[in-house]
């Protein structure tokens, strides 16, 4: 009889949990607050930018509630995995790479050129040494070239590095150093190179339920044109 | 802050600096020297007694204790220390979290490791996925401190280990000869008179731990290093209310006053330590103050 009422209870309760499963459910949003257009921290101290009004709205549509943290951009992998936060929003490139450790949802946004920037438009980047933000899929690219490759931990020093001549050129997404263009005489060159694959959500592969709940989320603001307004408001990429 | 910060376009000269100085940002700024304070506060003790424990074991005559405690201080301090904060750290947290796993969800099937994925039941995550984000904050800030300490202490073990060595032996037999266990001269005897020696090890390693902070970073507390590189970026207009260059050497410089001010203070604390500790020892610096006092 106890066993019964044991059990019984034990129903109940994942009862009740199956029903209040998304609801009310916090889910930690793990970015780097550190590439504007994409996520960046405001003057208030918060995250904002593209990927801060994306999230909200997804967490919206998905019903839950959503916490914003800040990781360094390099252990993001790895903290998502152990389980710091659920999920990584952090303008990162859907790659095979990363696909075996993490899975993707579909991108929010569609694959974009990058592009370089330089202080003159003559660079040659196959002869020239180039700048990229460690574990990106431009450093990868410009090691897979052959070329000569510093790597810096942060975007923006990939962009200083240029300035200070350390570097020729620096490679890295079109939308962001979109917002540099002109600072200090930094042009950009006309060659881009398509690499990468969109960007979209990150969630630990033990994690389907809830990667399949943003995808889904994400999907309605593809269909209802919200997601285009979005980029276009943020100038992040191209539209879908 | 101010009422007249709604446009700080509009504003020039020091009420723009007014405005700007006391956004939400850099009020977090100004929060991360009081964590790095309270971190090295809460660390330099923990350590120290990690140290003790760890110098004590390996002076050990019970072989176990001792190599325990000589295994401790070798391979710590062999290891980098971006390393350790990188794994060690996640697995000290996994291993709570097995253990709590353990306990609070017996009748889970499932297995822990799926791939390179670590999962446990919602109920034996630390801290729980839905408790606030400073809940979240002080964990990190408690792993930190821990990890800190078990680093350093590795370190100060050493020093401490050496110290012990350095008292005279005579002072040892000495004890002996008044009948003093064992016990009673390590009490009494070598752990009032180590000090001295140990002092000078020590005050580096404060010094170490003082510039080891920005470490913190990778366990996403937030220190000055890196409020110090996001707030001195080049901000555009686009983003900000208060675009500027990059003003990273004068964030930077602020740093520099910040940490040299931290070191004439622990200068000057650990002086007048080494003047108390020196007192009636046989030293040089004690028996200059023999003479002295004469």
């Amino acid at each position: 009889m106890k066993k019964l009422i044991l059990s019984t209870a034990a129903l109940a309760v994942t009862a009740g949990f199956a029903m209040a499963d998304n609801h009310g459910k916090t889910v930690r949003l793990g970015t780097e607050g550190a590439y504007a257009p994409w996520n960046f921290v405001n003057d208030a101290g918060e995250i904002d930018g593209f990927e801060r009004e994306l999230g909200d709205e997804l967490c919206k549509r998905a019903e839950m509630t959503c916490e914003w943290v800040k990781n360094e951009w390099d252990s993001i992998i790895p903290n998502l995995v152990s389980g710091n936060y659920d999920a990584i929003i952090a303008g990162m490139s859907i790659t095979d790479e990363r696909d075996e450790v993490i899975d993707f949802t579909q991108p929010y946004t569609p694959p974009d050129p990058s592009a370089y920037l330089a202080m003159s438009t003559d660079v040659d980047p196959a002869s020239a040494v180039v700048a990229a933000q460690a574990t990106t899929i431009q450093a990868a690219f410009v090691a897979q070239q052959g070329w000569t490759l510093v790597e810096f931990p942060t975007p923006e020093e990939t962009v200083a590095a240029v300035k200070s001549g350390e570097a020729d050129a620096v490679l890295a997404d079109k939308s962001f150093l979109d917002t540099m263009v002109g600072s200090d005489g930094l042009v950009m060159l006309e060659r881009m190179e398509a690499i990468g694959g969109g960007v979209g959500m990150g969630f630990r592969e033990s994690d389907a339920d809830m990667r399949d709940m943003f995808d889904k989320a994400i999907q309605s603001m593809k269909d209802d044109g919200t997601l285009n307004e979005l980029i276009a408001k943020w100038e992040v990429s191209s539209q879908f | 802050m101010f009422s007249y910060c709604t446009d700080p376009s509009t504003l020039e000269g020091f009420s723009w600096l007014s405005c700007y100085l006391t956004t939400g940002k850099h009020m977090g700024f100004y929060a991360s020297f009081l964590t790095v304070i309270v971190l090295l506060l809460i660390t330099a003790p923990v350590a120290l007694m990690f140290g003790f424990a760890g110098a004590a074991a390996a002076r050990s005559r019970f072989l176990p204790l001792s190599l325990l405690g000589k295994t401790y201080t070798a391979i710590v301090r062999g290891v980098p220390d971006i390393a350790f904060f990188m794994f060690f750290v996640i697995a000290l947290d996994q291993a709570f979290e097995y253990l709590r796993h353990k306990v609070k969800c017996p009748d889970w099937s499932e297995p822990i490791r799926q791939g390179s994925d670590f999962v446990v039941c919602t109920q034996a995550k630390l801290p729980l996925s839905t408790s606030p984000q400073w809940m979240h904050e002080a964990y990190g800030f408690s792993l930190a401190v821990l990890t800190f300490a078990i680093v350093f202490g590795a370190f100060a073990a050493n020093v401490l280990y050496g110290a012990m060595r350095a008292v005279p032996r005579a002072q040892l037999e000495t004890a002996e000869a008044y009948g003093m266990n064992q016990r009673q001269t390590f009490w009494r005897i070598l752990v009032p008179q180590m000090w001295i020696y140990a002092l000078p090890g020590l005050s580096n390693l404060w010094m170490i731990l003082v510039k080891a902070t920005p470490l913190l970073f990778l366990l996403g507390v937030e220190d000055i290093v890196y409020w110090a590189k996001e707030l001195g970026g080049l901000k555009t207009a686009r983003f900000t209310e208060y675009p500027h260059g990059n003003w990273h050497a004068i964030y930077f410089f602020a740093l520099l006053v910040f940490y040299l001010m931290l070191t004439s203070i622990s200068e000057r604390v650990f002086k007048r330590i080494s003047r108390r500790l020196s007192h009636g020892q046989a030293t040089a610096a004690g028996e200059a103050q023999r003479k002295a006092a004469q």
